[in-house]
């Protein structure tokens, strides 16, 4: 199983997270998995439209007391 | 074979129509949107406490999913500090640099259409709309200036211009496209009333915090007293955040109005001497500038605590925290309002 990529947005406001997750997912291959850890509750909108958008999937989030926590998987189908 | 075509798109109304004309022509459509650090976006939601269950959506992604396409969101950032700097064209009623804007936009479009193999650019400008950018005479300024020249089609007003490549070679029908033109919005609406697009953005001013007026008060406020107009992104966030109070040219008070706020701010502690209150619930303030001597201090602290629970009370304790110096207790009377002078006020 390849390791999941961490990647940490917290402090940034949106759609820096997003623009992150983009990045970071761009340079990956089909099917690996990022979870990114954001405080911007915008990113409870934003990161589930940009995946549902561009073919990747969220496979799991987590909301804590001030973090949103989203584990995001890069084009399971192939789109 | 199918053309492609990128679409830039801001989240509002207009560049949702132009990709979705273009789209019904068996285009395939793709979507650029700039991050620029000054867009309008819900970062004042997302700061402030009580607005946080009312987050807003990002525009931009909502409009390609109305689209169903893909959105790639690119961090200008640093490349658009020369646009705001040294507009070419100037300014428009704020400090928004709306035709170079335009210009810049276009042209990093072009690029990534040559690095993605697309074929043209469409925008959702439409003549006459805004006052200075959309004059049309401005439009083909966009265009040459840019380096775009005919592959930029403007779905909403294109039948009023110049055709251009897309139209020449056939790959879309001219006569499908629009004449709008002016300030009205109906030709707009009833266009999305015929799409089936509700719940759309109608942004008022611009696209951009620029357009906004105590937003430009406060940049030009930095710049003067800066000395040079240099900016790093925490700056033009930080304007978006609290109260901006300047007692003297030598530091500014950035004081939060709510326990979001003042969160906010917190996460600036290492980069900033900061105040905050002990005796009383009260605000975070960021002192920006220069490093304070005693009796600035002293008049920083007072301010802070005229924001705190404690603005009638003889003394209130205040923490002030320095980077280097570690941090000490102060006891101040609050600034009485009659003491506050209203020109050290930013707005
Ligand atoms: S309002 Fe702001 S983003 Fe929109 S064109 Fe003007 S400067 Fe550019």
């Amino acid at each position: 199983m390849s390791p999941v990529i961490e990647l940490d947005a917290r402090r940034l406001l949106c759609p820096m997270p997003v623009i992150r997750l983009q990045d970071c997912v761009e340079k990956q291959d089909r099917g690996v998995k990022v979870r990114i850890t954001c405080t911007d509750p915008g990113t409870m909108n934003d990161i589930p439209t940009w995946c549902r958008i561009n073919g990747h999937r969220v496979l799991a989030t987590e909301q804590l007391e001030h973090e949103y926590i989203f584990l995001v998987q890069k084009d399971p189908d192939g789109t | 074979m199918t053309r492609k075509a990128v679409a830039l798109i801001s989240g509002g109304l207009d560049s949702l129509l132009a990709a979705k004309l273009i789209q019904q022509q068996g285009i395939e459509v793709e979507g650029i949107n700039f991050f620029t650090g000054f867009c309008v976006e819900g970062h004042t939601h997302a700061i402030r406490k009580h607005d946080r269950d009312r987050v807003k959506r990002n525009n931009a992604l909502w409009v390609a999913e109305q689209l169903g396409i893909k959105l790639h969101i690119i961090d200008i950032v640093d490349e658009y500090k020369d646009v705001v700097i040294n507009p070419k064209h100037g300014y428009g009623a704020n400090l928004n640099p709306c035709l170079d804007c335009k210009i810049f936009m276009v042209h990093k479009a072009q690029e990534w259409l040559k690095q993605h193999d697309f074929d043209f650019i469409i925008t959702g400008e439409v003549i006459g709309q805004r006052p200075k950018s959309q004059r049309k005479k401005l439009m083909p300024v966009v265009a040459d200036e840019s380096g775009a020249d005919d592959l930029l089609l403007r779905p909403l007003c294109a039948k009023s211009l110049p055709a251009t490549l897309p139209e020449n070679e056939g790959w879309v029908d001219r006569e499908k496209l629009k004449d709008f033109s002016g300030r009205s919005r109906k030709p707009q609406m009833a266009l999305a009333a015929e799409f089936g697009f509700e719940d759309y953005a109608q942004p008022a001013g611009g696209c951009c915090f620029l357009t906004d007026q105590s937003y430009s008060v406060k940049l030009q406020d930095l710049w003067d007293n800066r000395g040079n107009r240099e900016y790093e992104l925490d700056d033009i966030m930080l304007l978006k955040v609290g109260r901006h109070i300047r007692p003297s040219k030598a530091f500014k008070l950035i004081i939060g109005r709510e326990e979001g706020e003042n969160q906010y701010l917190s996460g600036y502690k290492r980069q900033f001497q900061t105040i905050s209150t002990v005796s009383h619930a009260g605000p975070l303030a960021l002192v920006e500038g220069e490093p304070l001597d005693p009796q600035q201090l002293e008049l920083a602290c007072a301010i802070t605590a005229r924001y705190s629970k404690g603005r009638d009370a003889d003394s209130v304790e205040v923490r002030f925290s320095d980077r280097e110096q570690g941090s000490r207790s102060i006891h101040v009377k609050p600034l009485a309002a009659a003491q506050l002078n209203p020109d050290w006020v930013i707005v």
